[in-house]
């Protein structure tokens, strides 16, 4: 399971500080649906595949990046060629292909704690509204920690209730990985406090 | 030290632990008891996780009850399961995590964390998602991440229990190197053979406490 996450590497993006990897995806997306030509969505792409390529991370990870979008992709097409032209489908599903691409390279080359401080300076300004910016700088790094580790709680459930003909019982499935979560998260909670971080 | 006096602890009414008093002043303490007897609630009293109803608890002076972020300070926690235990996706970024209240500067935190990994030859997992780690290498990650914050004691509850015999090796002799003294929870009674202590809890009570020569025999006797 790879969700996107960081990979280690040195290329020029990996050194880019994450405020402004985050600016220029920001700026990216709103260039490329604010400007209407199917010409300039068309060649965004090449340029979206070079900056992911220049993150050194190769092909043949970038195809399996590209596997769960594809099919999202597919379907962008379809209801813009359903709904309008053919032409309105090649070049949304352009915007789009080359958004994921984009958005993939930063977070390959940006880790989840710069990520993660990244938010808490950007939130900063809101604390004296009640906001606690580690808190959800913290709250972020824990999710994407947990994805792999409940994606892995599924898969032994999934088993276990197979061994006794229960996979196909969604409550069988259900209900022990909402526990097993819960549990996890308990004692996560317990682990932060006894590094002495206040929660 | 960790003193504890006259500590009792109840969950919801429930006792769980009644009128503990002890000084663990050894450098390895080990504590065995049966599934449900109150060894992990008296593993979290060591580090002020758990407060108790009644008592104190002392370390090194500092009492878990008037200042318990003080008192976690100085108690490194290693916990069953490091899958939730370690919050950080990439090892590395995990070790810094306990580091940052701490205000040292970007510099000092890499330099401490590669110490750190250096200790148990985990310098190559420095970059690598943590989900991708075998078992034996998250728990001494875990243990790593616990001991760059340089606590004054450990306490470890059931730390070898997922362990294949060469991790739970491994994790022995990491412990049997610390230079700290430490209080280790578990059902793996060779891991504590050549401890200097052993607490044996019962129903809540210290049913024993001594050399593991003499309670460890006592203890089998009693799991019959």
């Amino acid at each position: 399971m790879t969700i996107g996450l960081y990979a280690p590497g040195a290329s020029a993006l990996h050194r880019l500080p994450a405020g402004v990897k985050l600016g220029a995806l920001v700026a990216a997306s709103l260039a490329l649906f604010a400007v209407p030509s199917t010409i300039v969505a068309l060649a965004s792409v090449p340029v979206a595949f070079a900056v992911y390529l220049s993150t050194g991370l190769g092909v043949p990870r970038l195809i399996r990046e590209l596997r769960g979008p594809a099919l999202l992709l597919g379907f962008v097409f379809v209801f813009h060629a359903l709904a309008g032209s053919v032409e309105e489908g090649i070049a949304a599903v352009a915007r789009f292909a080359s958004l994921i691409l984009l958005a993939s390279a930063v977070t390959l080359t940006t880790p989840v704690s710069e990520m993660a401080a990244l938010v808490e300076r950007l939130l900063g300004p809101l604390a004296p509204l009640g906001v606690n910016p580690a808190k959800v700088g913290l709250a972020i790094a824990l999710a994407i920690r947990f994805i792999p580790l409940i994606a892995e709680e599924y898969r032994q459930i999934r088993e276990a209730q197979a061994a006794r003909g229960l996979d196909r019982n969604l409550l069988a499935l259900v209900v022990p990985l909402v526990i097993r979560t819960l549990k996890a998260a308990d004692d996560l909670a317990d682990a932060i406090e006894a590094r002495g971080i206040e929660t | 030290m960790i003193v504890l006096d006259g500590v009792s602890h109840a969950f919801d009414g429930r006792p769980v632990l009644a009128d503990v008093s002890l000084t663990l002043a050894e450098r390895r303490i080990g504590v065995v008891g049966a599934n449900g007897s109150g060894k992990s609630t008296f593993a979290r009293l060591l580090n002020g996780l758990v407060v108790p109803s009644a008592g104190r608890v002392l370390v090194d002076g500092i009492d878990t009850r008037r200042d318990a972020k003080a008192a976690r300070r100085k108690v490194g926690f290693v916990f069953q399961n490091p899958d939730h235990q370690i919050v950080m996706p990439i090892v590395a970024e995990d070790l810094a995590f306990g580091l940052k209240p701490r205000g040292l500067g970007k510099a000092e935190i890499a330099a401490r964390v590669d110490a750190a990994l250096a200790r148990y030859d985990l310098a190559h997992l420095r970059d690598r998602p943590v989900h991708q780690l075998s078992g034996g290498e998250k728990q001494l990650i875990a243990l790593s991440a616990v001991l760059v914050l340089e606590p004054a004691f450990l306490v470890m509850d059931e730390p070898t229990t997922l362990l294949d015999l060469r991790n739970r090796n491994r994790l022995a002799e990491a412990v049997a190197a610390l230079p700290q003294p430490a209080v280790v929870v578990t059902h793996d009674l060779d891991f504590i053979t050549g401890f200097d202590r052993v607490l044996m809890i019962e129903d809540g009570r210290l049913a024993a406490d001594g050399p593991p020569a003499e309670v460890l025999p006592f203890y089998r006797e009693r799991m019959r």
